[in-house]
């Protein structure tokens, strides 16, 4: 589905990327969890376009990327800062995204219903809580039915409610055949969800597996104890 | 150009309730009334705009895109997310943009000008010039705060750089250039002034605006000589036609920018 081939990123000095290759295949939940200033938010932007790489290939679905935007039609994105035009309405922003794709999405009632967005939906951005600008993100990333969603961060600012109902969500998208990237810190989240994790430290992957196979690596029977193994380890 | 239109649409409702764009359409019509009840006469109330127009309009225009591009960063972010191009969003944004100042220059101060300052003909038409120019001086600044904006990631940097740009602009400018004519006085200095006023847009719209009115001593030091080379008629056509290339060049500069930033 997703097929990275010696990846490097450069923002001047800084290698956000280096040398990353990476296989993420279809119908599964693929953790991306690292520290601070890893890479993680650099290289799902990577494969989103968003940011250019300075060198190395990408392909989603077998396209190779090269600047041409319609194959985000697949993708549902939310990312890490829910933000949107303060003086818009949370219908307007929907409105909005319904034009610049041309087509009808067939899940946005239910995702609307879900997540209690309703009442919402006719106040200004600005009058909205985080969480409700969160929501209104979770809705818009999903709302097309894409078949990979990706994930920056996703049950942060929400209330434990919202977010157990995100968390359901994301476990039958998997259920459903897609494939899902989630970028994390909260690392009960991604042990409860995902299926794979690549782990990044400066910008290199310093592991990439199931969730099984990193703990049976370190020997240790929670993810949160055996990440910490792996950046220890690393670090020495 | 359909996808331009349409975030050109969203962007204009977004701005359109903006507080400072509503303030800034209020300003022009209070001035502009104001202007009528203390003099009375339209002509030194187009003269006054004028004024007022050369250093407000640049102002705002700079600063209000600039930190209006800032502020839909993620926004923008969302729309590079969906199968749109980036130089549609880029278009959508400054057309939305441009479409809401434009129209708060022309409420703010045509309505006035149509309610109490127009008695005849020549009246009419130093309105359309004045409204003609304020609204390419917004084009102008506002192309120029998005090349800015899409240079600069950091914020403060491209602020500060939007305000040096419009103090060079609207006030050192032709401070520099009568310093440079002093200083050089006896050197044949003509041609090198004429390319200078063509360097700036403020300077250009002020010659436009007042060879056109016949006011020689509101058009600064580059305005006199411009109109003294070229006289009216070719003046304002060279004027106007560098106003234009002054749109186009940041704006093309900008989205080549934009189209390789990252986000």
């Amino acid at each position: 589905m997703i097929e990275i081939s010696h990846l490097h990123k450069r923002f001047g000095k800084f290698a956000a990327l280096q040398d990353i290759s990476l296989s993420i295949m279809r119908g599964k939940v693929t953790g991306i969890i690292g520290p601070n200033g890893s890479g993680k938010t650099t290289l799902i932007k990577s494969v989103l376009g968003l940011v250019h790489p300075t060198s190395g290939k990408l392909s989603v679905n077998g396209l190779i990327l090269n600047g041409d935007a319609e194959y985000r039609r697949g993708i549902g994105y939310m990312p890490q800062l829910a933000r949107f035009p303060q003086d818009l309405k949370g219908w307007e922003i929907l409105n909005m995204v319904k034009r610049v794709r041309g087509e009808q999405p067939p899940r946005e009632k239910e995702l609307i219903e879900l997540f209690e967005l309703k009442p919402e939906l006719d106040k200004r951005i600005r009058a909205l809580s985080g969480g409700n600008r969160q929501k209104l993100s979770v809705v818009i990333s999903c709302m097309y039915d894409p078949d990979l969603l990706i994930f920056d961060e996703p049950t942060a600012g929400l209330d434990p409610v919202s977010s157990t109902r995100l968390k359901d969500f994301i476990l039958s998208l998997k259920q459903n055949n897609k494939t899902v990237i989630m970028a994390s810190h909260i690392m009960s989240d991604i042990e409860e969800l995902a299926d794979d994790v690549v782990l990044l430290l400066d910008g290199r992957i310093r592991f990439n597996g199931s969730i099984r196979d990193l703990k049976l690596r370190t020997g240790q029977p929670v993810l949160e104890r055996a990440i910490v193994d792996i950046l220890e380890e690393n670090a020495a | 150009m359909k996808h331009t239109l349409q975030i050109g649409l969203f962007s204009l409702r977004d701005v359109s309730r903006n507080m400072w764009a509503l303030i800034y359409t209020a300003f022009f019509a209070l001035v502009t009334i104001g202007l009528f009840q203390f003099q009375g006469h339209s002509a030194k109330v187009t003269v006054s705009i004028m004024s007022i127009c050369l250093i407000l309009i640049p102002l705002v225009s700079v600063l209000f895109g600039t930190m209006h591009f800032y502020n839909l960063r993620e926004f923008i972010e969302l729309m590079l997310t969906q199968p749109v191009k980036r130089r549609t969003v880029y278009w959508g944004m400054y057309l939305g943009l441009a479409t809401a100042l434009v129209s708060g220059f022309l409420i703010g101060v045509g309505i006035p000008f149509l309610l109490f300052g127009l008695g005849n003909n020549p009246q009419i038409i130093s309105l359309l010039v004045l409204l003609l120019i304020g609204s390419i001086l917004t084009l102008i600044f506002l192309a120029v705060s998005f090349l800015i904006a899409a240079f600069f990631d950091d914020r403060g940097k491209g602020i500060a750089s939007a305000l040096a740009f419009w103090l060079v602009t609207a006030l050192l400018y032709d401070g520099l250039v009568l310093f440079i004519a002093t200083a050089f006085s006896e050197y044949p200095l003509e041609k090198p002034l004429l390319i200078l006023s063509l360097a700036n847009p403020i300077d250009l719209a002020r010659v436009t605006l007042l060879v056109q009115s016949d006011i020689a001593a509101l058009m600064g030091y580059t305005g006199a000589v411009f109109n003294r080379f070229f006289g009216t008629a070719v003046g304002v056509t060279i004027a106007t036609l560098s106003l234009f290339v002054w749109v186009a060049a940041p704006l093309a500069m900008g989205l080549l920018r934009f189209r390789r930033k990252d986000f």
